[in-house]
């Protein structure tokens, strides 16, 4: 399991299989960070980190050193035990930033404390006591960090309140030649992803999109593929314009032994946010991997038993809800069924492909 | 058609319900002329196996006639009469070119529900809750059968119904539980249980060179049938199963010991109320008193065959019997498929005649009084038969005309 923690977040895993290899199509220089609008970039991290040593910093000084600070921001001394809890508060944030793998929450609470800050001078401006000149100077240098908290937190939070991303894997019993080649044909893809209503190979590694979501609503993309290694790895990423931005990567591995294929698959969908968005998000269900795992069974029933397996209680769909009785449909059931095999059998295994080996 | 369908615990119903179609290129319609209840039906008759659904179609043993082929079924024709295995399976995974049918990768659409259960799915099976597939059952006039090319095996017309009806499982389930404990001449097998399945674990331990086989119960006509079948019988009520059988084997314990009772399994008093109430608070999900007693009394180095049927967890497994006497433990659901054409070729040479079990023959529509009758062994029932084209009316249950009395 502990190369598929390290290989599953997206793109991660492609970046040796990308690099290594010549790609035989035009986007060589496919960027892996762009890819991954759920994760953060190493500078943001290195931001966050800065500001998190920051904190800790100031925290210290004002801990320790109340009536120094209060002297250099030209406030009255009587504010030390103000200034003290404000230290707690600053090395809380610069603790919270470190604890945290994504310091998301860190980084916002310190703008909490910035606006906290901001206000207090403020008051402590109207002070007799104060130094005018003093507490601007200090009002400055905290809205300038003040500055780089919000870039910073908006930075961390773009992505993480939208992005989905899912991996999922599955052994399919044909060689890897034969799993790529099926799944470069995306006109494949619909007949087991059940979100997807169809995809139209407009060529030269573009294609355009259409899937359904709830309530009716439609929404279409583009996409260009980025790496294209035959029998080993596809990836694919949405162009501009995309109603969802999304992204996705499919390797192929021979598996031990000649028992087929192990198939890995990482999708990750950044909608474009607001309505649009939001709805996108629910379109992809509240549990992403279940989706990829049950679109990945009936992409191995497509490719082994040439049509997607029905039972009577799954004519509906396979989830917990939509299970029916298990006995047969009635007529006008049928018809409202999803994913018939009538519409995903192209009779993939009739060919005699199935011979045995 | 009509159907008997499952309504919640201890209540079914035989009601009407559309008729089955070609969903797939490799379904095939049977039209049932024989189905039966299984003792595994009593776990969802009782309410122990979860993902039940109000209106489920039970039965997972049934044949009849084919009368609809899907596109892609070229090895059966409309006419021909087949026994139809319980698991489902594709024949073209990793695990059906392995001939391990009961785990077919590609048969149970609600898979995702049996990962989360039991970490990886097993097949799917007819009639046998949303677990494993959600597939509607044979205790019916008419069943969808799927991957038609792989399972079904046709019968010839001179055998009755009753003498290959158990192919679709109990008779393979009982000959994998003894082929399980690697019979050598002259071993002694032990077996838990004497409801059907263990009936033909004791045959087939036979069949498979045992020189003794005891089989332990409590009820009478059941021990009654295992003496008959060539067992000596231990009643677990009257004698203490483990001082009964060391005495037996000279204090070794048998050579290997077959767990044909499962996850509802009924013991001395304490210890069935002690695993009662837990299994009553969702502490265990199954009662494995028989399990237990069996590992304690298999000889050093046996084996223990379970195919008794469990669903969940248990507890006070006791393991250091197992490891520190270095016990073989091999279970699993019966692979049917691989078993049906040499075990019909057993009653075709007439080694064996399954129709011994058969207690009592109804109609389907009297399916809710058989599954009383059967689950509180009423008038002396192990095995009933259900005639979906019989009303009740004496000779005119088809093929029957061979008499059978016990």
């Amino acid at each position: 399991m502990a190369t598929n923690e390290e290989t599953g977040r997206f793109g991660l895993g492609e970046r040796s299989s990308i690099y290594d290899r010549p790609s035989r199509s035009q986007g060589a220089n496919y960027s892996v960070e762009r890819a991954r609008p759920g994760l953060p970039s190493t500078s943001t991290k290195r931001l966050a980190q800065g500001l998190g040593w920051f904190s800790i910093g100031l925290g210290l000084a004002e801990l320790l050193a109340p009536r120094a600070i209060a002297s250099i921001s030209g406030v009255s001394n009587k504010h030390t035990g103000l200034i003290r809890l404000y230290g707690l508060r600053e090395i809380g944030a610069g603790i919270t930033i470190f604890a945290q793998k994504k310091p998301t929450e860190g980084v916002w609470s310190r703008v909490v404390g910035d606006a906290l800050d901001l206000t207090s001078l403020g008051i402590a401006a109207t002070d007799p006591e104060a130094k005018l000149g003093r507490v601007a100077f200090a009002t400055a240098n905290v809205l300038a960090v003040t500055a780089l908290d919000v870039m910073c937190a908006m930075q961390l939070s773009n992505g993480s309140n939208h992005g989905i991303h899912a991996k999922g894997t599955c052994v399919v019993n044909l060689p890897p030649e034969e799993v790529y080649r099926f799944w470069r044909d995306f006109q494949n893809l619909p007949r087991f992803m059940r979100h997807l209503e169809a995809v139209h190979d407009m060529g030269e590694g573009r294609s355009h999109w259409k899937a359904k979501g709830p309530a009716g609503m439609e929404v279409e993309w583009h996409a260009t593929i980025i790496a294209d290694v035959p029998g080993e790895v596809i990836t694919w990423r949405s162009l501009k314009g995309s109603d969802v931005d999304n992204a996705g990567a499919v390797r192929f591995e021979r598996a031990p032994g000649g028992r087929g294929t192990i198939v890995k698959v990482n999708i990750e969908y950044s909608p474009i946010g607001g309505v649009i968005g939001a709805t996108v998000a629910k379109l992809f269900g509240e549990e992403p991997e279940q989706q990829l795992d049950d679109d990945l069974r009936r992409f191995k029933q497509v490719m082994e038993v040439g049509e997607v397996v029905v039972s009577d209680a799954t004519l509906l769909g396979t989830g917990y809800m939509e299970q029916r009785p298990g006995q047969p449909a009635s007529a006008r059931e049928l018809k409202g069924a999803e994913m018939l095999p009538s519409e995903t059998a192209t009779n993939y295994g009739s060919e005699g492909r199935y011979t045995e080996r | 058609m009509r159907a008997n369908c499952w309504y919640g615990k201890t209540s079914v119903s035989v009601e009407e319900v559309p008729d089955p179609q070609i969903l797939n290129q490799r379904d095939a319609i049977v039209k049932i002329s024989s189905t039966a209840i299984c003792g595994s039906d009593l776990h969802l008759y009782n309410g122990f196996i979860p993902t039940m659904q109000r209106g489920d179609i039970l039965g997972h043993e049934f044949m009849g006639e084919v009368v609809e082929v899907g596109r892609e079924v070229t090895n059966l024709k409309v006419g021909d009469r087949v026994v139809v295995p319980f698991p489902i399976a594709c024949g073209k995974c990793f695990f059906c070119k392995e001939q391990m049918f009961s785990l077919c990768e590609n048969s149970n659409p609600n898979a995702w529900m049996a990962e989360k259960m039991f970490g990886h799915a097993a097949s799917g099976i007819f009639g046998y809750s949303h677990l494993t597939g959600g597939f509607a059952g044979g205790q019916a006039e008419y069943a969808r059968v799927p991957f038609a090319d792989v399972g079904p095996i046709k019968v010839p017309d001179y055998l009755s119904d009753e003498q290959v009806l158990f192919l679709s499982d109990i008779f393979p389930t009982g000959y994998m539980g003894a082929e399980m404990c690697d019979i050598k001449p002259g071993d002694t097998i032990a077996i838990w249980g004497c409801g059907p399945v263990g009936q033909f674990s004791i045959r087939s331990a036979f069949l498979l060179g045992a020189e003794r086989v005891i089989a332990i119960d409590q009820v009478p006509e059941r021990l009654r049938m295992a003496e008959q079948g060539g067992a000596e019988t231990i009643n677990y009520e009257e004698q203490n199963v483990y001082e009964a059988l060391m005495d037996k084997t000279g204090g070794r314990g048998p050579d290997a010991c077959i767990d044909d009772v499962g996850m509802e399994a009924h013991g001395p008093a304490a210890i069935f109320a002690y695993d009662r109430i837990k299994q009553a608070m969702m502490l265990e999900t199954d009662r494995p008193h028989a399990l237990r007693e069996a590992i304690m009394c298999c000889r050093n180095g046996g084996v223990i065959s379970i195919i008794g049927v469990y669903g969940g967890f248990i507890d006070k497994f006791p393991i250091g019997s197992v490891m520190q006497r270095s016990l073989t433990i091999k279970t699993g659901q019966a692979h049917v498929q691989r078993y049906m054409r040499p075990l019909l070729q057993m009653i075709e040479n007439g080694d064996i005649d399954p129709t011994f079990v058969v207690t009592h023959r109804m109609p389907l529509d009297e399916a809710p009084r058989a599954f009383d009758m059967f689950k509180n062994k009423e008038d002396n029932c192990i095995k009933v038969v259900l005639k979906p084209d019989w009303d009740g009316t004496n000779g005119s249950a088809k093929d029957d005309s061979y008499t059978v009395v016990h």
